[in-house]
């Protein structure tokens, strides 16, 4: 099937000539995909169980045999740094998806139905928003206790404003746009323009706060389970794995905490690579 | 002036009273029964009773409400289950430390990041822009705790040039007199030379490594701000005018972009505030941080949601004078 192959060189041309215009995202986008790709092959990567102890290997210094060397317990860094991305994604895109969908649907609502309940749903955005954000997810997470749930919970609900006023935003803006009116004028209902020609239309910088939002969830997430507020210690979750090796670091045993930070690290740089990328083809002024 | 800070003043209230509802609503969202964390597993069913009933807990939810906002405003947040102490009282000892670290990690950042945003907005798209960007990257992508890490393995077991973490002040040496409560300015003032420098050694990593994640989103904003300014009609007049470049950019474009930067001090403190307890927690800190840190490991609410109540009110309070310094600053949106 020549035509097919021709169709599919092209698209691959047209993916590396956006790539060329913007490296900066692309390489966000490889990042993110490299590392999701590790995660999901954890199981056939990692040389080691994760959860394996090995006491008589403790304290091992990166060598050919252990990558990343080994910790307290002489478990394999590298291969709980592997299978970390599974869990730090999972919370990173769980609390992003959340604080996503109620912010945005409390900014819809908000911003159609405009009056007293706008009034009323921002004032309690407001309120949230009063808070330092880390302080508050503390509190929550705090109150409800360690686990990988409550985590979500806590983190998406602390950035349920920024989704709200955004959602919100957009709404009022293009509630009386041009293709607003002129849908309302050839007789579209009320749903039909909000679901088909607002919704498409106001996603894109939602989307766009929700890539540098992945970033932050994760960088949280890591900071809560480090003072042991996230997930429970045999989980393989970066924060924790910092924590582990916190003690160990002035006695010179650097890689315990080393690599998974450095995985965060990584990881928030490909989303805010995204974000950014995104942000500067959405609005070419901030550039 | 004064007309406009008492109209903010008002409007502040709604705001703090949902914040105490939030606080108030997440202690007792608490799973279990709140008698078990304060008497002894083993109490008679008429002890947890008379308990129960001395600490109100009987009484309806908005009358509970009311009994706690009414010892809130007179300053009462409640006694800490741990250090049996009123919580206001533990909070206020321990908020010297954590105000002398990120007092220095705020002006460390402002006076690294603004020049660096000046030139990149100046230099835009050259080699120093670049590099702001890359560290603007890593900055923001970097955890707080992690960076305190690094930094204690490089310089102080590789390097040795800096103390292991030990607090404020090293234990063979003894504290300066008490005249601000900050112990570099104290040491300083009474000409105490040992407790000077050891406290400078102290604060040196952690005032540091805030700065350095406080200062991208700095840098950043600095430059976005800059890059407009520097566009703008009124800095194209003083370049016809014939004015030099320097006072183009410091006297006429700076003045118009140091506003957003202003906004952004405030929010950048607010993050701050979260990531001192990361920071204090590392370097064995003795301040508001590893406080709550306690406060959350032994199940100590009152203390948490005093902390939380407190660090709120100071976060508004910033934004508060965030305006009055706009209005301050910009006679445009005097009204």
């Amino acid at each position: 099937m020549p035509g097919v192959t021709f169709i599919w060189w092209r698209r691959a041309s047209t993916l590396a000539n956006w790539c060329r215009r913007n490296p900066v995202t692309a390489l966000g986008f490889a990042i993110i995909l490299g590392l999701g790709i590790l995660g999901l092959l954890a199981p056939l990567i990692a040389p080691y169980d994760p959860y394996a102890l090995n006491p008589r290997e403790r304290f091992q210094p990166p060598s050919w045999n252990h990558l990343f060397g080994t910790g307290i317990f002489g478990e394999d860094i590298f291969s709980r740094v592997l299978y970390g991305i599974r869990i730090d994604f999972g919370i990173g895109f769980g609390a992003v998806a959340i604080g996503l969908l109620a912010g945005s649907s409390v900014g819809v609502i908000a911003g159609y139905y405009g009056g007293k309940l706008d009034e009323l749903l921002m004032r309690m955005m407001d309120i949230i928003a009063a808070f330092p954000g880390f302080i508050l997810a503390m509190a929550i997470a705090g109150v409800l206790g360690p686990s990988i749930p409550n985590l979500i919970i806590a983190i998406s609900f602390v950035n349920i404003p920024v989704y709200a006023r955004l959602a919100r935003s957009r709404f009022l803006v293009l509630r009386t746009s041009l293709y607003a009116m002129a849908a309302r004028g050839v007789g579209a209902s009320d749903t039909r323009i909000l679901v088909w020609h607002l919704l498409p239309n106001s996603l894109a910088p939602i989307f766009v706060q929700s890539t540098l939002q992945c970033g932050w969830a994760i960088l949280d997430a890591a900071g809560l389970s480090f003072i042991g507020l996230g997930v429970h210690l045999p989980t393989p979750e970066w924060g924790v794995m910092i924590g582990l090796g916190a003690p160990r670091i002035i006695a010179g045993q650097w890689w315990i905490s080393f690599f998974p930070g450095l995985a965060i690290a990584i990881t928030v740089m490909g989303f805010n690579l995204i974000g950014d990328g995104l942000q500067d083809l959405l609005d070419p002024k901030r550039r | 002036m004064f007309a406009f800070i008492g109209r903010r003043l008002l409007l502040l209230i709604p705001v703090l009273l949902g914040v105490t509802v939030v606080t108030f609503t997440l202690t007792r969202i608490i799973p279990g029964n709140p008698i078990d964390l304060m008497v002894s597993p083993l109490a008679s069913e008429e002890t947890r009773a008379r308990i129960a009933e001395n600490a109100g807990l009987n009484d309806p939810l908005w009358v509970q409400y009311f009994r706690y906002i009414n010892g809130v405003v007179r300053g009462d947040f409640g006694d800490s289950f741990v250090t049996n102490q009123p919580v206001l009282e533990d909070l206020t000892s321990r908020f010297m430390p954590t105000f002398e670290l990120t007092l220095y990690a705020m002006l460390l950042a402002i006076s690294l990041a603004v020049p660096l945003g000046i030139a990149s907005a100046v230099w835009s798209g050259k080699w120093i822009d670049h590099i702001s960007r890359l560290l603007a990257i890593f900055g923001v992508a970097m955890p707080v705790f992690w960076v305190s890490l690094v930094a204690i393995y490089v310089f102080f077991f590789l390097l040795n040039w800096l103390p292991a973490p030990q607090g404020r002040i090293s234990v063979i040496v003894s504290p300066p007199d008490t005249i601000t409560g900050l112990y570099t300015i104290d040491s300083l003032i009474t000409g105490n030379w040992p407790a000077l420098r050891s406290s400078v050694q102290a604060i040196l990593m952690p005032a540091c490594v805030l700065a350095f994640a406080a200062m991208a989103p700095l840098a950043r904003m600095t430059r976005a701000s800059m890059i407009d300014a520097l566009e703008a009609d009124y800095t194209r007049a003083a370049r016809a005018l014939g004015l030099s470049e320097m006072s183009v950019i410091l006297r006429h474009a700076l003045r118009n972009a140091i506003l957003p930067v202003i906004t952004m001090i405030a929010i950048v403190y607010g993050y701050l505030l979260g990531g001192v307890v990361l920071v204090e927690n590392v370097f064995a800190w003795p301040g508001l941080g590893r406080y709550v840190y306690n406060a959350i490991a032994s199940s100590d609410y009152p203390a948490l949601q005093g902390f939380i109540l407190y660090s709120t009110t100071v976060y508004v309070m910033l934004f508060l004078l965030v305006d009055i310094l706009y209005v301050l600053l910009d006679p445009r949106v005097r009204l």
